[in-house]
């Protein structure tokens, strides 16, 4: 397989849309205006990863607007990784210019690039951005793997089926919590709960609030992305719908699961990667104060440059933030054990993966209060 | 003894195996060692158990989208189940990592087929035929 003659890797990706064609049960292909892929860090797709995508790159180029997801570390900045890991990391990279993608390494293409107009379809890997843009969008996309978005940027199409289709964008069941939700944090364990609690394509969320503002989405999105398979949420209510409660008690097992210290050494923001808004909101929350702790910030490189324009980068800084781009907390290889016991954080998607992944302790605060406690006036 | 039941092809061939059976979902990317096929997520039912060589019968993937390489890396690591059978629709991350690793992968069996099989009771999926027979050996 996969010797890299010419049309080999079409076909390697026809077999993949015939096999996810056949498990959703699509009768047909559909053209697709954008993918995005995931499958970019060395840490997540390994040696097997890495010899694939150049063999694929070798006689394939994509069809349509590709975007691709963080890799392993900033490569503008010097970084204490292995040479293996920096030269497997490049090889990614190259493999993906190779192909023609766009090499945005970020997880929130949806906060960077222009958005096709309500009812495209599209191919989304990376679940946070697949649930942010099916639910906050209006796009249409299926949370597709690593492969399938491959397989649908090289050939510009994805089977039409599940949420590409108006009768599935509809929740059967709809989680209510029965407490008062306040921030980014209470939004994201809302979301680990529901995403393992529904395995319906899409969640109805009832929150009570009338639009949620985008940080709030972004946590919700990016935590129902983690614990389960479901790629939407709406808020709107049917009346055949199931109702389940969740209620603190719920709240807090998660939160215990997930909270495995008291206190960390270092804070780590940005899975998803931080928006414009986010850091906006941060520099407001340092202004005038100095951090007590590390604070590593991940965003994408397109954001970093505007936020440059705006004087944002200047002022988190000058409270001693510090700025990853290319990267997310997310498999990160800069976040390990043998550097750091535990860490400081407000994302339930970081929190997961931090302690399954990189074995990492994790303390979960919101944002408000990771920066009133570990930050001081001057 | 045998017993068959009919199922669904998603990716096409033939594997035989110890079935290894969860109701639980898998985050591969988090959950599994890539290199042994070890599934290592204490709070996982099949905490300790290794999915090398086994026709691994689960209701599907969770969280990461990269779960689809990590399937294809426990293929070159000589540590994949032989076949994968879903107890649900499969899903898009599983379906994509078998094509690619050319790993059998069937779903939607007869009713009843659940019951007939234990955790260590050999299993033969042959997709391509569209059967899945498990060798009872309390009889």
């Amino acid at each position: 397989m996969l010797r890299g003659e010419r049309g080999e890797s079409l076909a390697v990706a026809y077999r993949i849309l015939l096999a996810i064609g056949e498990a959703t049960e699509a009768e047909r292909l559909i053209p697709i205006k954008w993918a995005h892929i995931s499958g970019v860090n060395y840490n997540t797709i390994g040696d097997s990863g890495v010899d694939f995508l150049e063999e694929f790159s070798k006689s394939a180029r994509v069809a349509i607007r590709t975007t691709i997801n963080p890799m392993g570390f900033d490569q503008n900045k010097t970084v204490n990784l292995s040479e293996n890991f920096t030269q497997k990391q490049m090889s990614i990279a190259r493999s993906y210019h190779m192909l023609g993608t766009t090499t945005s390494f970020t997880c929130v293409p949806y906060e960077i690039f222009d958005i096709p107009e309500k009812g495209s379809a599209v191919s989304f890997a990376e679940s946070n951005a697949a649930v942010f843009s099916n639910s906050i969008l209006g796009l249409l996309t299926n949370r597709e793997s690593g492969l399938s978005a491959l397989a649908s940027s090289i050939t510009g199409k994805s089977p039409y089926s599940n949420l590409l289709m108006d009768k599935f964008r509809h929740a059967k069941v709809t989680v209510k919590p029965d407490y008062e939700l306040a921030t980014e944090l209470d939004y994201g364990l809302l979301g680990y709960f529901a995403g393992n609690a529904v395995r319906d394509n899409c969640i109805g969320i009832n929150a009570g609030e009338e639009k949620l503002d985008t940080i709030k989405a972004k946590a919700l999105s990016a935590a129902i992305g983690t614990s389960g398979s479901c790629g939407m949420f709406t808020k709107e209510e049917g009346t055949k719908q199931e109702i389940i409660s969740c209620g603190k008690e719920e709240v807090i097992t998660i939160k215990d699961e997930l909270n495995t210290a008291e206190d960390g050494d270092l804070i780590t923001l940005g899975s998803p990667q931080l928006g414009l808004n986010e850091l906006h909101l941060l520099a407001a929350l340092i202004e005038g104060k100095r951090l007590t702790k590390r604070c590593i910030i991940f965003c994408a490189r397109a954001i970093h440059s505007q936020a440059e324009h705006l004087g944002l980068i200047d002022r988190i800084e000058h409270a001693g933030g510090e700025f990853m781009c290319d990267s997310c907390t997310c498999l990160t290889p800069l976040i390990t054990r043998a550097d750091f016991d535990s860490v400081i954080t407000n994302s339930v998607k970081a929190a997961y993966y931090l302690n399954h992944s990189n074995r990492v302790g994790v303390c979960l605060k919101d944002l408000k209060t990771i920066m009133k406690e570990c930050a001081d006036y001057n | 003894m045998n017993t068959c039941f009919k199922c669904r092809k998603i990716v096409g061939g033939y594997g035989i195996g110890n079935a290894l059976l969860t109701e639980e979902r898998i985050n591969f990317l988090s959950m599994i060692d890539t290199e042994k096929g070890i599934i290592e997520d204490p709070h996982h039912q099949l905490s300790g158990s290794s999915v090398k060589g086994a026709v691994l019968v689960f209701p599907g993937a969770i969280g990461s989208s990269v779960g689809a390489y990590v399937i294809y890396s426990l293929k070159v690591n000589g540590a994949a189940p032989a076949a994968i059978i879903s107890t649900n629709k499969a899903d898009i991350t599983t379906a994509s990592g078998c094509a690619i690793s050319n790993i059998p992968l069937v779903d939607t069996l007869e009713t009843g087929s659940f019951f007939a099989m234990r955790s260590g009771m050999e299993v033969k999926v042959d997709a391509d035929s569209k059967i899945v027979c498990v060798t009872n050996r309390t009889f």
